[in-house]
């Protein structure tokens, strides 16, 4: 019966079939708890964010209206919101392809059917899931300048101490250091990745007699792109998100000389230290305008290097 | 003995034997490589316990001790009466626990609704869903701050438990892949039988999905155990907090305390490491399906 008023004519418009608006309701019954949360937590924030943008907001009283106040004020009047851009800039250009690089090197080592492979694979992935706060602390106390770990090693082989955290040409390094540490979730995926990749592919490549290097320059790379491509996407709205590790390490200043304040660092600031809710908003926004360009623009480059399995572009 | 001569006659196995010593050999590299980055990410955990179990005079003397001498425990019960210790670690068992029971029970319920029924507009909704995963945290966080200060959920453990009761996104969107993959020919066959779409639900579905269920359980008890900015925003009263942000009061109190510090850090990842051993293959599984299929 369902089959035929499918086929038959459609009733044009919000006409439903009896079975339609059965479970139209079922559906939204089971999508209710999610419905309303994403109405009261998100949709309604979002607006919210919105127009407490183009207000000063101080918690206390209720929003001014200032128009793009905020956003002129950022943009021109600023320096440090310029510094906090750069700062985020240069850790997301340099932490990405590097944690991108170490997973794939990693992953292609351990798919080289070696000895003991979940036991390394283990050592790499804890780190991924030790608290940022732990980790922030265990890291603070490695990179202390006078009695740190890292200094120590240093020492030990006769070459000069860096003032890891408080430089601020080492700070950032530092930080991505830090960063790179927790990159294991990636190995783990490039290594399931590397494992799906058909075998004949190399064997077909080796008939032809193809080198190591040829066959992961043309095979391996290529079937690693789609997660390739979910990295980078992760990557990037997770640099423009970094918070907790610059925070714990710097108890909130962003130093040393501000090379730590990070985008959301100075976000987090003007908001919940200096209450200033409208013009943390107005960041907010930048941040979103910032990060969904940057995601439509990997998407839309996707088309030309990034593999999908059976078919053309999806 | 026979075969033995036949073996170093025969000259392809001869040659596969050389062959195989030669892979062998190529993978010495391979090896010395991968240990070598083993210990580099092993020495942070090894200091970290190493500082634990020292006196300050050990910590700083130069060269560094890798193995302390004499151990000193009594960092560990002195770190947890440093700080209300227990205290917060059952703030954030509490936190942890329900997020992961809420989680699991919502969002197994909501991803039903996006895999199993066909209603008009689901595609719509569910892009809708997925495009939420997206948008920036800061974005949202001020006016929910507000509301919940308007609703008295500041400073009170509800501002971290309350949101799990409306389920997340990236967990619907794991279960609802999952369970696109259950065919649907069971769901039809349990309908002839009369079942309705609870039941199905409840009989069927969550039962299969059982492997997807404990991922969502698992990566839920991980983000609410380490999360961090949350319970910052929303927690000031001391009897509240969290292990991680009561840790972040005590690292910034006290600096230079790294035995009691790096002790009470231990304790904090702890958990962590055993329910990782515990759950080994769910975990990896859980984070090969989010990077392959997502």
């Amino acid at each position: 019966m369902a089959a035929i008023s499918a086929t038959g004519p459609r009733p044009r418009r919000w006409r439903m079939s009896r079975s339609d608006r059965h479970n139209l309701i079922l559906g939204l019954l089971f999508i209710s708890p999610w419905l309303i949360g994403f109405l009261i937590l998100t949709l309604y924030p979002i607006a919210a964010s919105a127009y407490y943008s183009l207000t000063r907001y101080d918690v206390i009283s209720s929003p001014e209206f200032v128009g793009l106040g905020n956003y002129v004020d950022l943009f021109t009047k600023n320096p440090l919101f310029w510094q906090a851009v750069g700062n985020t800039l240069y850790y997301a250009v340099i932490a990405i392809p590097l944690n991108i690089c170490i997973a794939i090197g990693v992953a292609l080592l351990l798919n080289l059917e070696v000895r003991g492979r979940s036991v390394y694979r283990t050592v790499f992935f804890l780190p991924s899931i030790v608290p940022d706060i732990a980790a922030a602390m265990l890291w603070a106390w490695i990179l202390n300048p006078q009695f740190g770990l890292a200094n120590a090693m240093l020492k030990a082989l006769g070459l000069p101490t860096i003032g890891w955290l408080t430089d601020p040409n080492w700070s950032k390094p530092s930080l991505i250091l830090i960063n790179a540490w927790a990159f294991g979730g990636s190995v783990v995926i490039f290594l399931a990745a590397l494992q799906d990749i058909p075998r004949q592919l190399y064997e077909a490549a080796d008939l032809d007699g193809a080198n190591a290097w040829v066959r992961t320059r043309y095979i391996t790379l290529p079937m690693l792109t789609p997660v390739i491509f979910f990295n980078l996407i992760n990557g990037i709205i997770g640099a423009f998100q970094y918070f907790t590790n610059a925070y714990v390490i710097t108890g909130g200043s962003g130093g040393p000389a501000g090379s730590t304040t990070f985008y959301s660092l100075l976000l987090y600031r003007n908001a919940f230290s200096y209450f200033k809710m409208g013009y943390a908003s107005a960041m907010a926004w930048i941040l979103f305008a910032a990060v969904f360009v940057m995601t439509l623009l990997l998407f839309k480059s996707s088309g030309r290097w990034v593999y999908y399995e059976g078919g053309d572009n999806n | 003995m026979a075969t033995v001569t036949s073996s170093t006659l025969s000259p392809s196995a001869s040659r596969a034997r050389i062959r195989a010593r030669k892979k062998g050999l190529r993978k010495l590299p391979a090896y010395i490589m991968l240990t070598l980055l083993a210990i580099l990410f092993a020495i942070p955990f090894i200091w970290l316990l190493s500082t634990s179990l020292k006196s300050p005079r050990q910590i700083f003397v130069f060269p560094p001790q890798w193995i302390p001498n004499p151990f000193v425990w009594e960092n560990y019960p002195r770190s947890t009466t440093f700080i209300p210790f227990w205290r917060y670690m059952g703030n954030t068992l509490y936190v942890t626990l329900f997020n992961v029971i809420a989680s699991v029970a919502v969002c197994s319920f909501v991803a039903y609704g996006f895999a199993r029924i066909k209603w008009p507009g689901r595609n719509i909704v569910f892009l809708v869903l997925i495009s939420t995963l997206m948008i920036p945290y800061p974005v949202t966080l001020i006016p929910t701050f507000l509301i919940f200060r308007d609703l008295g959920l500041v400073n009170t453990l509800n501002a971290l438990t309350v949101p799990a009761l409306f389920g997340s996104a990236f967990y619907i969107f794991l279960l609802r892949q999952f369970y696109m993959t259950i065919p649907m020919e069971l769901s039809q066959a349990a309908k002839i039988d009369g079942a309705s779409e609870f039941q199905i639900y409840w009989r069927i579905i969550l039962p299969l999905a059982k492997p997807a269920l404990a991922v969502v359980a698992l990566f839920a008890f991980i983000a609410n155990w380490n999360d961090f900015l949350g319970p910052l925003i929303f927690l000031n009263d001391k009897n509240n907090y969290t292990l991680a942000i009561g840790l972040y009061g005590f690292f910034g109190r006290s600096r230079t305390e790294w035995g009691l510090l790096m002790a009470a850090a231990t304790l904090m990842i702890a958990p962590i490491i055993l329910l990782f051993f515990l759950t080994q293959r769910t975990f990896i599984e859980g984070i090969t399906l989010t990077g392959l299929k997502g």
